[in-house]
């Protein structure tokens, strides 16, 4: 199953604190009204200018095992491999929300405009997220209808560049799934064009696939270690008669 | 209060059209372009960067009081040019080739035209050929790269081993940054410094200027 997904803006806008959080702006902090006026222009403008599309194809479990060895560069040890050969499901994505944005991201620098400028692209980075976001909603609705996912089992996305799976893996995984389809090119760097674009893989299965340490050797360089909120946020979602986690 | 000390008080809050407003008078009181731009507005700029790196304020709010200098600059520009004032330090920056990312390169291009220095911006995707005919015939004293891909990362080391290549290695000072950096790759590919941030962009360039 491969389906093309167009993405409508009302679904993925990013708010205001988005914006700010996006700039390294803590929660809770005053802010001008300048600052916000620069936040409500840039949301208004992103409205305008966005062109969210979306993309996904399920694979199979053998054909992605080859997906991920991509050209070769992973990291020895990765929690990838233990989770999608014990998935019910995979599938790969990618998402956009278009070439408008980015232009007018770079005219508004060149022209001095760089509170609006810095605002438009937090929020084309943020709702690019919240596409990523639309598009695992649609293939955790598509296997459930399909029977192959209900509210016992958790979905999680992995990317390349992240978690060790190695940027280059792009490659592969735009050999499969095409996303050129919805205007996204690969380069020889691994850069997908437009930028505020995101590709990977939405793994769904068992909750309990998805429990890994934060240990391998490239976690020590990691800022975020979010895979600890994405693991908490399936089990936290966990229907209340099943206390396997308890 | 005098107009310098305005003027810098409302480049500090973002005030653009009063900027404008306040240079223009600063001028028509006879006060030197070369003051006026190092007392109001890039004293101003220091106090900003100042209040960024302690968390008092955020970048949105220093993007604002940059557009505000801009304003400043734009009157003071010409006036500069044919008193004929040298630059406190010229430094050319790009992103590498194969990298489109920029908002990070644009930060640190902004900080540094804030603390007084000449920047010649090459874009994106910028060959280590450009980085460096650019460095040379601008006269740049440094270059600035910037990377956000690891896979775009190792142009880098390209574009130093070129200066290498051309005898100019001694005359230029390299700093790099980008989210995959590190101190220790900086260090490996033979840059002189690594800046996690915009802010220290800027005190790296002005250690290398000897300026402070
Ligand atoms: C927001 C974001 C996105 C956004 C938008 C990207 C963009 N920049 O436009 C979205 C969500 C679309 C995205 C997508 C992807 N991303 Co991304 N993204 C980020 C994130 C979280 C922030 C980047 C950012 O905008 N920062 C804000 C700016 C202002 O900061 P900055 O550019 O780093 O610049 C500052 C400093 O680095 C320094 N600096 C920068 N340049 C220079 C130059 C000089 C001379 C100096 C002195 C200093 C300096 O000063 C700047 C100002 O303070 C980073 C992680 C991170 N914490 O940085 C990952 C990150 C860049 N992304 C990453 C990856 C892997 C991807 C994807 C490949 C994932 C995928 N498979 O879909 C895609 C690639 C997109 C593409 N077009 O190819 C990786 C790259 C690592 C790698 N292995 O190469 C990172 C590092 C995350 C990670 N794994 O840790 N991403
Ligand atoms: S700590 Fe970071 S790098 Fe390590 S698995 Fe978690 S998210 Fe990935």
């Amino acid at each position: 199953m491969r389906r093309v997904i167009d993405i409508s803006a009302e679904q993925i806008a990013p708010t205001v604190e988005e914006l700010l959080n996006q700039q390294g702006v803590p929660p809770g902090a005053v802010h001008d009204e300048p600052t916000l006026r620069a936040a409500r222009e840039a949301i208004a403008l992103w409205g305008h200018l966005s062109q969210p599309m979306g993309i996904f194809a399920e694979i199979a479990i053998h054909d992605f095992a080859q997906v991920y060895i991509g050209d070769g560069r992973n990291e020895p040890e990765t929690p990838l491999p233990n989770i999608y050969q014990r998935a019910d499901a995979l599938a790969l994505f990618a998402v956009t929300v278009g070439h408008d944005i980015e232009q007018e991201i770079r005219r508004l620098f060149e022209t001095n405009e760089f509170p609006l400028g810095a605002m438009l692209d937090a929020a084309a980075s943020v709702s690019a997220e919240n596409a990523a976001d639309i598009v695992q909603d649609k293939v955790q609705k598509h296997l459930s209808v399909i029977g192959r996912w209900d509210r016992s089992k958790g979905i999680m996305p992995f990317s390349p560049g992240y978690c060790g799976w190695h940027v280059s893996g792009q490659r592969a995984l735009f050999d499969t799934l095409h996303p050129e389809e919805i205007g996204i090119e690969l380069s020889d760097s691994y850069l997908m064009q437009p930028l505020k674009s995101i590709s990977g893989l939405l793994v769904a299965g068992p909750r309990d696939i998805f429990q890994f340490d934060d240990d391998f050797p490239f976690c020590s360089e990691c800022a975020t270690h979010s895979c600890r909120e994405r693991i908490m946020s399936i089990i936290e979602n966990q229907p209340k008669a099943d206390t396997r986690w308890e | 209060m005098d107009t310098l000390q305005r003027l810098s008080e409302n480049m500090q809050k973002g005030n653009a059209d009063q900027v404008a407003r306040l240079t223009q008078q600063a001028i028509d009181e006879g006060c030197e372009p070369k003051t006026i731009l190092d007392d109001a507005l890039v004293g101003g700029m220091a106090v900003v960067g100042e209040k960024f790196k302690k968390h008092e304020i955020f970048l949105p709010h220093v993007l604002l009081a940059a557009k505000a200098m801009h304003a400043g600059m734009d009157l003071l520009k010409p006036l500069l040019v044919k008193d004929g004032i040298p630059t406190i330090g010229k430094v050319v920056t790009g992103t590498v080739q194969g990298d489109l990312h920029d908002i990070g390169k644009n930060l640190v291009g902004i900080m540094l035209k804030g603390a007084g220095f000449d920047v010649i911006d090459l874009g994106r995707d910028v060959s280590p050929e450009k980085f460096l005919d650019a460095a040379v015939s601008e006269k740049a004293n440094v270059i600035g790269m910037s990377a956000l891909l690891t896979t775009t990362m190792p142009v880098m080391k390209k574009v130093i081993a070129l200066a290498h290549e051309r005898n100019v290695r001694n005359q230029l000072k390299f700093i790099v940054g980008g989210a995959p950096m590190s101190k220790e790759y900086a260090q490996e590919i033979g840059a002189d410094a690594y800046c996690y941030d915009a802010v220290s962009a800027v005190e790296s360039v002005k250690r290398f200027m000897g300026a402070h």
